[in-house]
């Protein structure tokens, strides 16, 4: 019974399916916001999803070595933190929605958000926010100290470059990058995408121009803006840092949240480019010789992604929008959207159809 | 008894040199508290009730600036007993824990670390969902995102010093990333293409790979360069930003709420 509960697990901490699952859920913890957050029903949940902590935690049950497995990653020292970390971030999620929930309900009768009723009340820093600040300050601190004292911090044998440990993982806090150079190579996981997720995260209150929801928490107000955000951050970061510490084994081959690390796993590569799809499969002939024309289908899939979209974007759906931002604003907004979206596209591709590149010029060392 | 002795205290040429001011037990002092203090007039001497509540700023921000000063000091501490260099960096580090009594301040230095890469994440996230980043603080946000940047940054440069497996791998994937960099990667896209008669331009001992690890792979060169970014350049360059930050936390009008 267990063993076929800890299957199904298994199944669906699978990235072609922990993926989409993750952004639906999303999705509708953002829809029925005013449900789930009702305190009781989000205790609810809470009390289950560290009963399923436990659960996977508990020795001997289920696939017993499957739970060993998932020990032996939350227990590293340096693992810790994300356990935390994901505890916290259910706490503030379901927070910041409450929050909104309430401000929503009040807006739609007409009031203002609980933060506006309290506008004009001033009060003075020292003592009403300095001792708040002291308080926090002593609890962090104590935290800290305990913390200390029971787990010490994590020692392994000295340097050695002779000796690469299998899986070999960045700090938890790039394992999201790491992840993505799954799908991507290094210049595009490591570097671009780095640098546009800064320069997307700058680009926010320039491209945000809803002049509502400023310094209260709403959902309705802004939902769109909330929802990307909140695709990016939790499904794009923290949902990949999850996978890279837990679910990436053994030559950062996959295995379920209650599998095994097989030393001996190999995934077969049958990965694809697309000018092999275009030319081979589609077309039934060889690929040409010349390499700017074998590229060419996924050059300009590229250059089309990047330049018509956005263009037919602006004169079909997004009419309003390019009307309200201006050109310059819409552009970036789109094409830094787009580039956000090329990431799961190139995750989905890769999954349905083993898609490895879509432009491949290795005389360049340029692959996307 | 008790007040007798506080109030005489209080009352002493000494108190009132130290602190300008009476005990904050009036409105006035407690005014005077935060104007008179250099570390205290960080805040304004009023503040919206709204805004300084705990469920709406969650104190993200203030536990991030905590976190970075418990970090300085501890950093300190053991900046007394560690040498960076690769003969000896490893059993310093050992010692650390072994040979000193009740030897917590490394572990203090890497959970405080790990909470600050938590509180600062918490933070741009509660500044997000109160929509905090609008006008005037757009320019704030962009300087928080850097300052984020910086704080993982402050992080995995110090993840090298304990050089044992653990430290020198997780660098070394991290690292690999920067030979990829377009043009300036001897791995990266068109760096290839910067050849003059045969002579390649980037290669793997003149990228930006090799100037950040100060040779081809991790090493002594590495560990060094990592231990100089990490206790000096890149706390400077947090404590820069840190400084703009605040102020204009202050000029953009304080913790945000409804217009």
């Amino acid at each position: 019974m267990l063993e076929t509960i800890d299957g199904i697990f298994n199944f669906l901490t699978r990235p072609e399916i922990v993926f989409p699952g993750a952004f639906v859920l999303l999705y509708l913890s953002l829809r029925y916001a005013r449900v789930w957050t009702r305190p009781p029903i989000a205790l609810g949940i809470g009390v289950f999803l560290a009963a399923l902590f436990v659960y996977s935690c508990a020795p001997g049950v289920g696939i017993a070595e499957g739970h060993e497995q998932f020990v032996e990653s939350a227990a590293k020292a340096d693992n810790v933190p994300i356990t935390m970390m994901l505890g916290l971030l259910y706490f503030f999620f379901w927070l910041s929605l409450r929050k909104a929930v309430v401000n929503d309900e009040r807006i739609e009768k007409g009031l203002p958000p609980v933060e506006a009723d309290e506008k004009s009340r001033k009060v003075l820093v020292w003592p009403d926010l300095v001792y708040t600040e002291l308080i926090a300050m002593v609890g962090v601190t104590v935290v800290l100290i305990v913390w200390a004292l029971l787990l010490p911090a994590p020692i392994e044998e000295p340097a050695n470059p002779g000796r690469t440990p299998n899986p070999a993982k960045a700090p938890w806090y790039f394992l999201g990058l790491q992840e993505m150079l799954v799908y991507f190579d290094p210049w595009l996981a490591g570097i671009l995408i780095p640098a546009l997720i800064m320069v997307g995260l700058i680009c926010i209150p320039y491209i945000d121009r809803n002049p509502k929801g400023n310094g209260y928490y709403t959902l309705k107000e802004r939902y769109g803006a909330i929802f990307v955000f909140l695709f990016g951050f939790l499904v794009l970061w923290v949902l990949q840092v999850f996978i890279g510490t837990f679910l990436r084994g053994y030559g950062w081959n996959f295995f379920g949240v209650y599998e095994k690390w097989d030393v001996n796993k190999v995934e077969p590569l049958l990965n694809i480019d697309v000018s092999e799809i275009f030319y081979v499969k589609m077309l039934g002939m060889y690929e040409p010789e010349n390499t700017l024309v074998r590229e060419l289908p996924g050059i300009l899939l590229v250059l089309g992604y990047m330049t018509v979209l956005p263009v037919l974007f602006a004169v079909t759906k997004g009419k309003k929008l390019f009307r309200e931002l201006g050109a310059v604003r819409f552009g970036i907004m789109v094409n830094l959207g787009l580039i956000m979206l090329a990431v799961p596209i190139k995750m989905v591709l890769r999954w349905l159809f083993n898609l490895k590149y879509i432009v491949n010029i290795p005389e360049w060392q340029l692959n996307i | 008894m008790l007040k007798k002795l506080t109030d005489f205290v209080r009352g002493s040429q000494v108190w009132k040199s130290i602190f300008r001011h009476g005990p904050p037990t009036t409105a006035r002092n407690r005014a005077m508290v935060m104007l008179a203090n250099v570390f205290l007039h960080l805040h304004p001497v009023r503040a919206r009730a709204s805004g300084i509540r705990l469920s709406f700023t969650w104190c993200m921000g203030g536990l991030t600036f905590f976190l970075f000063l418990v970090e300085t000091v501890t950093g300190i501490l053991l900046m007394f007993y560690y040498r960076p260099v690769a003969a000896s960096a490893f059993n310093d580090i050992v010692a650390l824990r072994e040979d000193v009594p009740l030897g917590i301040m490394r572990e203090i230095h890497r959970w405080g670390a790990h909470a600050m890469v938590i509180t600062v994440w918490l933070h741009m996230f509660r500044v997000f969902m109160t929509g905090s980043y609008k006008p005037p603080r757009e320019f704030n946000w962009g300087i928080g995102v850097v300052l984020l940047v910086v704080t993982l940054l402050l992080s995995f440069t110090g993840y090298l010093l304990p050089w044992d497996q653990l430290a020198i791998w997780a660098v070394t994937v991290g690292t690999n990333m920067a030979r990829a960099h377009p043009a300036i990667g001897h791995e990266g896209p068109g760096s290839n293409l910067l050849v003059i008669d045969d002579i390649q331009f980037v290669t793997s001992g003149d990228d930006i790979r090799y100037a950040l690890l100060g040779g081809r792979f991790v090493g002594e060169g590495t560990l060094l360069r990592f231990y100089v970014l990490h206790c000096i350049a890149v706390p400077v360059i947090a404590m820069v930003l840190m400084a703009v930050h605040f102020w204009r936390v202050r000029k953009d009008g304080g913790i945000s709420g409804p217009l």
